[in-house]
């Protein structure tokens, strides 16, 4: 009980490095996430237009769902070696499957009809997707983007066994900064994932107020 | 293109990939312009297949669809749809868009000014009878289902098409909602004299609504192509007649008013049974068969009394 109180003197004690390490951190998790979503947004939304690839994204899903996040970096220790590259790597494969599935999901799961009259009056696919598709999928697509977040940035803790900094770096170094120092920085990150969480709710909140007029 | 063109149908065949036999086979018939043509069968029989090929959802595997003597195939997909109204069954509204963006959005693509769209949307939403301020800035969700088909048959319209295609618009309706509704389109046709293809598995929506009315069976194939009158008082076969039902005699009533007929003279009658000169035969029939009696006065519109009815009258009629 006595170190877990000492972690609250250690985080006024090491504002400075927690702060650091926190926008490695999140410097981190915010290149993955992005990169990720660039990969994964625009096949995800066009697998579900064509309707089609539903069982690439459960594939990937499932499969992402089963790779625990050590090995995963163990294994590009193996491949791409010690450093950024490693950790980015392991991350954006952490980060695809929620935002792939999501945005499978977020146009396949609109109204047919809806689909079928916009393509008969006319629209081109093109109008289809920008004017009819995308502001259905908002919700869905952003509660994708918000899984994917909180989990990379949970999992960039582990960056720091392949050199790739953060607040891992504190958490598997008790030698240097002693328990309260690991448990001030796990606590640290568990505050970040959640923070994270609630904003891309609010987010998606704010997004999805206003449409539809209620409930259908 | 402008306020009307016929469509014809010219062997015009869809096989499904994967399929053997024809969805629609071989299906040739001329809807003229400005008239209703309901394409009526039990489900499998290719009508839905009909009407999407002509705004090319569905393409022609073979035969030719030509609108005002062009072939569907020879116009630029995008442009031709544009040019078709098209009403399905749930409506298909755009649940993000509000009425008046929904009615708007066909206008919008084709690039027309603010202003001209602005008053498109309030002309079609007087036509339909939802005023543009009440309902303009809902939501279809805020609408009840007779409410949104109005809204899908004014979206339809917006860019007055010279066809509509409608693929049982009222289905999903309950009855009285329905019935309605059919009065309502036909009202409007009547102003706005749209070639109208309907597809409709229910031969009293096809009698209400058909200037005529082609009944196709499974396999696509094309029964007949007539007048409702002659449909159900001659139809082509055993299978047309067992669709059109052993009431068909009763169906032929309800095409007939109580006006189209020669009433013997007014001669005082019973208090509040009275008919209305609108009124078509068959339900004429069912008051006299309610009331138990040989004869009932008929009245206008505004209970002026016009005439007397008799079973007599309405069997020589039938």
């Amino acid at each position: 009980m006595h170190t877990f109180l000492d972690c609250f003197a250690f985080m006024a004690g090491h504002f400075g490095l927690l702060l650091d390490r926190t926008i490695d951190h999140l410097l981190l998790s915010a290149a993955a996430v992005a990169l990720a979503l660039v990969l994964a947004l625009p096949l995800g939304v066009w697998l579900g237009h064509r309707g089609r690839g539903s069982f690439l994204t459960v594939s990937v899903s499932n499969i992402g769902r089963a790779l625990p996040s050590l090995a995963l970096i163990a294994i590009f220790l193996g491949l791409l070696g010690i450093g950024f590259v490693n950790v980015m790597t392991a991350l954006v494969v952490m980060a695809v499957p929620p935002a792939l599935t999501h945005a499978y999901l977020s146009v396949e799961q609109i109204d047919r009809d809806v689909v079928r009259a916009a393509r008969g009056m006319g629209l081109t696919e093109r109008q289809i997707l920008t004017r009819i598709e995308l502001p259905l999928a908002l919700p869905v697509l952003f509660t994708g983007i918000r899984i994917a977040a909180v989990y990379v940035i949970s999992s960039a803790t582990l960056a720091a066994v392949a050199g790739g900094g953060g607040l891992g770096d504190i958490i598997l170094n008790q030698v240097s900064y002693g328990l309260s120092g690991v448990i001030a920085a796990a606590l640290w990150v568990a505050a970040l994932a959640l923070a994270a969480d609630a904003l891309f709710g609010m987010l998606g909140t704010r997004i999805a107020r206003g449409r539809y007029g209620g409930g259908r | 293109m402008n306020s009307a063109a016929d469509i014809v149908f010219d062997e015009a065949t869809k096989t499904y990939p994967g399929s053997v036999r024809p969805a629609l086979d071989a299906l040739s018939l001329t809807v003229p312009a400005g008239e209703i043509c309901v394409l009526l069968g039990s489900s499998g029989c290719g009508k839905t297949t009909a009407l999407t090929l002509v705004n090319r959802l569905t393409e022609l595997t073979g035969g030719d669809i030509r609108i005002d003597g062009t072939s569907i195939r020879e116009q630029d997909v995008i442009a031709l749809r544009r040019g078709i109204g098209y009403v399905i069954q749930q409506a298909g509204l755009f649940p993000h868009l509000t009425i008046a963006q929904n009615i708007a959005t066909v206008p919008q693509v084709l690039g027309w000014p603010k202003p001209r769209i602005e008053d498109r949307v309030r002309e079609l939403l007087e036509l339909v009878g939802l005023p543009h301020g009440e309902y303009g800035d809902r939501y279809p969700a805020q609408l009840s289902g007779g409410q949104q088909q109005r809204v899908g048959i004014a979206r339809a319209l917006a860019a007055d098409p010279p066809i509509m295609l409608m693929d049982e618009p009222f289905g999903a309706l309950d009855p009285v909602t329905r019935e309605h509704m059919q009065d309502e389109f036909l009202r409007l046709h009547a102003q706005v004299r749209k070639t109208t293809l309907f597809v409709s598995h229910d031969i009293d929506e096809a009698v209400r609504m058909g200037d005529r009315i082609a009944v196709l069976a499974e396999g696509g194939k094309l029964l007949q192509y007539d007048t409702p009158e002659r449909i159900l008082h001659a139809p082509a076969d055993d299978y047309v007649a067992r669709f059109v039902g052993t009431d068909r005699g009763l169906k032929a009533l309800t095409l007939r008013r109580l006006s189209d007929l020669t009433l013997e003279p007014y001669a005082g009658g019973a208090n509040g049974t009275a008919l209305r000169a609108d009124d078509s035969l068959r339900t004429a029939l069912s008051a006299l068969l309610a009331a138990g009696a040989d004869r009932l006065p008929v009245t206008d519109a505004d209970g002026h009394p016009v005439g007397t009815v008799t079973v007599d009258l309405i069997r020589e009629a039938a």
